[in-house]
């Protein structure tokens, strides 16, 4: 990289410990909003959300039915593919364990499945383990659906595609079928401690 | 060089910067000379890239405003406040200093003089800049190419290009302003966000086939471009290019 | 209408670079609901890749990812793609 433009610096933070930040990634105080396409607005008597796949019997919970499940509040850093990494994100959300409690299942993978199309997979035992929510309020405030809103995935160690927003469906799988962008360029795992951010990578 | 194609691979160069200029308090034009330049058409636009020292890329894609047979390249850009690379450009940017450009990019928002009017131009706050590179290609063509613009901004002193768009008003190129926020004492013009009502008196009408080019903000685009279906004009002979909310 | 959206011709320089020609004029057929419409009036939603969108139906036409080493493009939504060529 030869080129150097006098006087940039663009809008990160840089008083961030390094530690807590990935290789390659910058700390934002903002908040983008990114998206593959228009922002569903389910409401919540239509929404629902389903275990569904290699599992004993499909669970499926109505709106109310999820809020009565117990929920925790979870801080974490968030880093997303496109570089920028938020750090202390406060959200409050129904652990994946506490949804997948009493699934029986030989499965080992698993595929999200979202309002609009959007899809993500990942083994099982990322979801697992303290590691995944599917989280409802973002900073103490419903969820917006800009950022996803009634409910999203979040799975804070892998890239924040790997976090599906407007998630509907968990579906447990034998067989790994990579999702919307891992199936177009995007990794298959995407750690980004290990900075795997494309196929290859 | 109006209207040749770019040959070859497009890729990024760089560019000297000659000028920066005030346009209103917010806007600046600032003027390259790039080497080799091919020479663009009248709607195109280039991609820009910062790089700060660490490596931190940033992009965004201006509209050149300069008519294709100007000297220089010049950009119009807005600075919007949060933005990330538009403060760059209009407060740091100065005279001898390079920047990375890549173009010129974009040929279904074009307009040529061979294409004649009538042309109804459209613009969103800084959505003017592509317009007034069409209406200075016309006017450096000779064309007279029926010409309308109706241009949206906030306030009489955020009005980009006002005087030069004074200047070249004439009995075939018919300039509209609407001023939606602030207007000046006396003004008796256009005092809200354009509508199908006022898109009805300002346009010609469908049966005159103009080719409409709608810039601005999404939903601004959106909206101007929905309401000329609505009046009748042919969805085909109407080109919209959305800038983002953070498009600088 | 999400405000932020944009359209083909924000993608019109990386496009131009990879395919040695202005993209925005091609003309896709969506495949889902038929109609043609130019690459610049395409709906473009920008995230971890570039997406595409039918403006009628919102079918999903294009999906791009550009990384340093090479640009992935997907665009199994777009039945027919009408490339005109340029005037030398």
């Amino acid at each position: 990289m030869s080129f150097v433009s006098r006087g940039f610096h663009g809008r990160r933070r840089s008083d961030a410990d390094r530690g807590r930040v990935p290789p390659g990634q910058y700390v934002t105080p903002d908040f983008p909003v990114l998206s593959a396409g228009p922002t569903p607005r389910t409401p919540f008597d239509q929404w629902d959300f389903s275990v569904t796949g290699e599992v004993d019997e499909p669970r499926r919970w109505s709106w109310d039915e999820f809020r009565s499940l117990p929920s925790e509040e979870v801080t974490h850093d968030i880093h997303c593919v496109t570089k920028w990494s938020k750090l202390d994100t406060v959200w409050r959300g129904v652990s994946v364990d506490t949804l997948l409690d009493g699934v029986d299942t030989s499965a080992e993978h698993t595929v999200q499945l979202a309002d609009g199309g959007y899809t993500t997979n990942l083994p099982l035992e990322d979801l697992t383990g303290g590691r995944a929510w599917i989280v409802f309020e973002y900073d103490g405030e419903p969820l917006d659906p800009q950022h996803g809103g009634p409910a999203r995935m979040l799975v804070p160690h892998l890239y924040f595609w790997k976090s599906a927003k407007w998630v509907r469906e968990l579906r447990l799988q034998a067989i790994d079928e990579p999702g919307f962008w891992e199936t177009n360029g995007y990794n298959n795992y995407g750690d980004p401690w290990r900075e795997q951010r494309y196929w290859g990578d | 060089m109006a209207g040749a194609a770019v040959l070859g691979r497009l890729t990024w160069r760089v560019a000297d910067v000659v000028d920066v200029a005030a346009e209103t308090a917010r806007t600046k034009t600032i003027a390259f000379d790039v080497p080799e330049w091919p020479g663009h058409r009248a709607g195109q636009h280039v991609d820009v890239r910062l790089t700060a020292e660490d490596g931190y890329q940033a992009e965004r894609s201006y509209s050149i405003a300069s008519a294709p047979d100007g000297a220089r390249l010049e950009l119009t850009v807005e600075r919007l406040d949060d933005g990330e690379v538009s403060p760059y450009l209009t407060d740091e940017l100065r005279p001898g200093d390079r920047i990375e450009l890549r173009g010129p990019v974009g040929g279904y928002f074009v307009w040529e003089p061979a294409e004649g009017g009538p042309v109804l131009l459209v613009a969103g706050g800084s959505g003017v800049v592509p317009l007034m590179a069409m209406i200075r290609r016309r006017a450096a063509a000779g064309s007279d190419a029926e010409m309308r613009l109706l241009f949206s901004s906030r306030a009489w002193d955020d009005v980009i290009y006002r005087d030069e768009l004074e200047r070249r008003a004439g009995d075939r190129l018919l300039v509209v302003h609407t001023l939606t926020r602030v207007q000046p004492d006396g003004w008796t013009g256009y005092a809200r966000r354009i509508d199908e009502a006022m898109l009805r008196e300002v346009a010609p009408g469908p049966n005159e086939r103009p080719l409409v080019f709608v810039c601005g903000p999404t939903p601004f685009v959106e909206s101007v471009a929905n309401a000329l279906v609505r009046l009748g004009h042919e969805p085909r002979r109407i080109k919209t290019e959305r800038f983002g909310p953070t498009g600088g | 209408m999400d405000a932020s959206r944009l359209d083909g011709n924000s993608v019109a320089g990386l496009l131009h670079e990879i395919f040695g020609t202005d993209m925005t004029p091609a003309l896709g057929t969506c495949g889902n609901c038929g109609v043609d419409e130019p690459l610049g009036a395409m709906h473009a939603y920008r995230s971890a890749g570039v997406v595409l969108r039918c403006p009628h139906c919102n079918h999903m036409l294009v999906k791009i990812v550009d990384s340093e080493t090479a640009t992935w493009i997907s665009s199994t939504g777009v039945r027919t793609l009408r490339i005109p060529k340029q005037e030398a």
